[in-house]
Parts: C-alpha cells; structure tokens; sequence
C-alpha cells in the first residue's frame, strides 16, 4: 500500500493530506503516479507540474523517474520555504 | 587530533516553543573541547506588512513541516556541514507553528577552532536548510491568507556552495 501525504498549498487545493492507495494497475514510477492521480481531474492535474510540485518519496527528495514498488511513502509539496 | 576524526555534536529540533540562544551558544561551548570562534544565527519573523494598513498585531506566519522528513534534511545538512568543516558542534532550532513578527523562527549555531569555518558553515546550513528542508510558509493578514513563494534568490545562495571554490 502506498502512502501518499500533500502539504501546504497542495493540501489545501486538494482538499486532503494523506492517503492511502493500493499501487495502481501499470504504475511503476512517481511520474505514472501523478498521471494517475491527475485522472481525478481538476487540482489533481497540478501533481504532474514539475516546476510547482516537488516529490519525495520515503522522506528523501525523489525525481519523477523514481521506481515505486507499493509500499513506499510518497510527498506532494510545493518548493520549501523554510528559514 | 585530525580533522577527519573530529566529533561534531549535532542537535537538531524541530519545535512550536521558542529557544534560548544564550543556552544554546552555552550548550555548543560545552561540547566544543577547544573553541575558537561560536558563530549564532536566529532569523526573526519579518514584519512584510509593515507601513501597510495592516497592522502588526493582525500578521502572523504559520510554519507547516513534514515530521519525520524534516528532522532527516536538517541532519543531512548538518552531516553535509561536517564534511566540509571542522566543527565541533552544530546545534539547529525551527519553530513550526503560528509566529508573530518579530518572533524568533530559526536559530543556526555552529562551533569550530577557527571564525571562518563556524561562519561559513552556519551560512552554509542556512542556506541549505531554506531550500532543501521541508517547511512551508503561511502568511496570515486578517482574513486574507497567502502561502509564501520560494524565492530565486534562495536557490542561487544555495546553489554557490556547489560551485567550485
């Protein structure tokens, strides 16, 4: 099961802050997870912005070629800022 | 002793309470075995509003983090800092939470034999943590709410401690 945790202004557009999802039929990697989700239309399409939507995958910033297996903890935010 | 055997104590939190920086700078001393050079940083609530209609005792920031993932960056960081630093101890402090302005936010204390290595390593964490660690900012004028842009200019201060020396 993967679990998929949003924050800041993505938590607030999707409207949640986590959740979790079974690895979907044919998704092997972050960028086929964001084009999953993005079939949710609506905000949901936001995830697949590079420049706006960072990634981490298990607590470590990931890019969107990251492998996922299924029982990884996947994060949406927007840039960090912090300080 | 060398410097690739040099033990750096680090501590890192991540807290809604405010901080002491006379105690921390007495923490780092303590645990430095022969310092030369403490190097403080606390960066304060700015007050943006100020001048504006708004009033200060209207403003307020709200730091939202990701547990777990933030306390992870920030000991990279500092990892980071160690490697490029002979330092004795590296103490890091972020407030999440609602702040007011003018509220301590973060404090950066770096302790080393030498003043250039804490200086340069507490802007080195800085600059680092600004980008690389996982807060987000909110700020909160009355009824209006706005969540803060990352700024190039961050990344560029970031970015010039990959740059060859």
């Amino acid at each position: 099961m993967l679990t998929i945790q949003y924050f800041a202004s993505i938590r607030e557009a999707l409207g949640q802050s986590s959740e979790q999802l079974p690895l979907p039929e044919g998704v092997s990697t972050v960028a086929e997870l964001t084009q999953h989700l993005a079939l949710r239309g609506q905000h949901w399409m936001m995830l697949d912005d590079n420049t706006q939507v960072l990634i981490a995958v298990n607590q470590r910033v990931a890019d969107r070629s990251a492998i996922l297996h299924g029982d990884e903890e996947v994060a949406f935010f927007p840039p960090m800022t912090g300080g | 002793m060398s410097e690739s055997t040099l033990q750096t104590h680090i501590h890192i939190s991540v807290q809604t309470d405010d901080f002491d920086v006379a105690a921390e700078y007495t923490q780092a001393r303590q645990q430095s075995a022969n310092p030369g050079a403490i190097v403080c940083f606390c960066g304060l609530v700015r007050d943006v509003l100020a001048g504006h209609e708004q009033t200060a005792a209207q403003q307020t920031l709200t730091l939202e983090h990701y547990p777990g993932m933030t306390e992870h960056a920030l000991m990279d960081i500092a990892t980071q800092a160690t490697g490029r630093w002979p330092l004795h101890a590296i103490r890091i402090i972020h407030r999440v939470g609602t702040l007011s302005p003018a509220e301590q936010i973060v404090l950066v204390v770096t302790s080393s034999a030498h003043r250039s290595a804490a200086f340069e390593s507490a802007e080195f964490i800085m600059d680092y943590l600004k980008t690389s660690a996982p807060f987000w900012k909110k700020q909160v004028a009355g009824a209006k709410s706005e969540w803060v842009a990352s700024r190039e200019s961050d990344y560029r201060a970031a970015a010039r401690w990959s740059a060859p020396d």
